[in-house]
């Protein structure tokens, strides 16, 4: 568990467009990196690049490299499929299966592979939702729908879902931006919790939530409308937000633009 | 000289807020006429109909026998007898119809929504689809004739019927079933591949679930539409007032063909015989109606 990602030479498109340039970053395991950034500045479609969902839209295109523990996920032998499974994801806004109860929600990812022993799912379920602190609130109601939570909830439900497969690395793409803030609290104890396990990258747009879960920061900016955004520089968090090197980073930090 | 100084400075305008005018009023009045008449206009032949068929219908179906007996070897003015030998055959066509073309649209439907994206492929298909839609279904009887009794050598059929109602069905099954897939939102399909799941069990595990609910009522409302279709029995089915159970040869009633075939009979007899089919034929689609609702009910996603 918990593996450590490299990430070299890094470009990505959409079609045409040229949507990031040249990052090159490594993720420590056992440790939260934040990105953050302007909108549109290309940290979800990094984000997305890190377990090859960049590629789920029309026309995407990824060069250069990004590697788990020294194995290139990009390589031409590599099963996506698998490297989805070792690399977890949660988005922006939580996305329950409406079809399914709570239980059903957070095993779907070991059903649909085909593990049938409902002792072993009942097990599994209960330890993820332990893990994303949800267990308490739930457990009276398993057999609900996960559309019936609240959006906090559901966004834990969601966690507790990406933590079921067992994965090496979790992504969060702006996991809290649909909370209010004690949901918020709620997720950020548990990203904190979860660092213990897991290699954690979160995007956010929430600097103060940069500060508080992070370990180290990177900051992607973009030098105008239709140039590809990039990665300005990437440190240890207090360094970033007390003294970073770059005066983009500053600027954007202490709220000069951005 | 001393508080009324602001008010007698103040320059003599109108109040700001004032009673919606007579104009306005009027145009209200015109358009509430309008809309209620177009109402009413829409409303009167519907119900006038609904009436007319429940005022003779009725009387004919409280009959057991109606159920349950067929016309066989009953002359043209002779009362009595049933119909269950076109509710069979109505049954059966639309049944048979239904299971070719539930699978062959829903396939489609799937691979336009998820793989074929704006590949020239999808985009012919959606072209043709469309007009398949609005070919009138005495063409696709026709083309069926052509195809399978001319150029095939097979004989008039309810077989036959199927098929043409197959070209009828199976364009309003994937335009259904496209719409319903594509209000699965992405955000589904990604959080099923974000935990390892391949494409082909998001769309089998996930996307249709989801969209379930709304395909089975697609399903219902076409199935519904072509039990009703005349041109296709008139043209590949022969009229037989006797219970025919074989899909494949001879002729074979259906509710329209009867209907059609007893309009030449003049009798009170024959005038029983097309109200009681005609209300038969209502309360089979409202009932197809009725179950498309329930089974939507139940498999819509719940939050309770």
């Amino acid at each position: 568990m918990a593996k450590r990602i490299d990430v070299k030479d890094l470009n990505l498109f959409y079609g045409k467009f040229h949507a990031v340039q040249q990052v090159s970053l490594s993720v420590p395991p056992r440790n939260v990196t934040a990105f953050i950034g302007p909108s549109g500045c290309g940290k979800s479609t990094v984000l997305r690049s890190l377990n090859r969902m960049h590629e789920v839209a029309p026309g995407a295109r990824v060069e250069g490299t990004v590697q788990l523990d020294g194995e290139d996920i990009y390589a031409s032998t590599v099963d996506p499929v698998q490297v989805r499974r070792t690399i977890g994801m949660v988005f922006q806004r939580p996305n329950p299966f409406p079809t399914m109860s709570i239980r059903d929600n957070v095993v779907a990812g070991l059903k649909l592979a085909g593990v049938k022993n409902k002792k072993q799912l009942d097990e599994v379920a209960e330890r993820s939702l332990r893990g994303a602190n949800l267990w308490n609130e739930v457990k009276d109601r398993m057999d609900r729908p996960g559309g019936g939570l609240s959006g906090g909830q559901q966004q834990r439900l969601c966690i507790a879902r990406a933590i079921a497969v067992q994965p090496d690395v979790l992504l969060m793409d702006e996991p809290c931006s649909a909370l209010d803030p004690i949901s918020t609290l709620a997720i950020e104890d548990l990203i904190t919790e979860l660092k213990k396990d897991y290699t954690i990258v979160i995007v956010t747009h929430n600097m103060q939530q940069a500060a508080r879960v992070s370990d180290q920061t990177a900051f992607f900016n973009l030098l105008g409308v239709g140039q590809p955004g990039q990665l300005i520089e990437v440190d240890d968090t207090e360094k970033i937000f007390s003294n970073p090197t770059q005066k983009a980073t500053e600027d954007y930090i202490s709220g000069r633009f951005g | 000289m001393s508080t009324d100084t602001a008010d007698l400075s103040r320059l003599a305008t109108p109040p700001t807020f004032q009673s919606v005018s007579t104009a306005r009023k009027a145009k209200n009045l015109t358009a509430t006429v309008l809309v209620g008449l177009a109402f009413l206009i829409a409303v009167v032949p519907l119900v006038w109909v609904l009436y007319t068929v429940v005022q003779r219908g009725f009387p004919v179906v409280l009959n057991a026998d109606w159920w349950q007996k067929s016309l066989s070897g009953l002359l043209s003015r002779q009362t009595g007898g049933g119909v269950y030998h076109a509710i069979y055959g109505t049954l059966v066509q639309g049944l048979v119809c239904g299971l070719i073309s539930v699978p062959i649209g829903l396939f489609v439907a799937v691979y336009l929504v998820e793989y074929g994206g704006r590949s020239r492929l999808s985009k012919a298909t959606t072209f043709m689809v469309d007009i398949l839609t609005g070919v009138p279904s005495i063409v696709a009887a026709l083309f069926v004739y052509s195809l399978w009794i001319t150029t095939f050598g097979f004989g008039r059929s309810g077989f036959a019927v199927s098929l043409a109602l197959v070209l009828l069905m199976v364009p309003v099954i994937v335009r259904t079933t496209e719409e319903m897939l594509k209000i699965v939102p992405d955000e589904l399909r990604e959080a099923s591949y974000a935990l390892g799941i391949p494409k082909w069990k998001t769309i089998v595990k996930i996307v249709i679930p989801t969209a379930l609910s709304g395909i089975l009522t697609g399903v219902m409302l076409a199935l519904a539409r072509v039990m009703g279709e005349t041109a296709p029995v008139l043209v590949l089915a022969a009229y037989a007032p006797y219970i025919n159970y074989n899909l494949f040869d001879g002729p074979m009633a259906s509710l329209p063909l009867l209907m059609t075939s007893e309009r030449n009979n003049p009798t009170e007899a024959g005038f029983d015989r097309i109200w009681g089919a005609a209300i038969t034929l209502v309360l089979i689609i409202t009932l197809f109606n009725l179950l498309a609702t329930v089974i939507s009910r139940w498999l819509a996603p719940k939050t309770k």
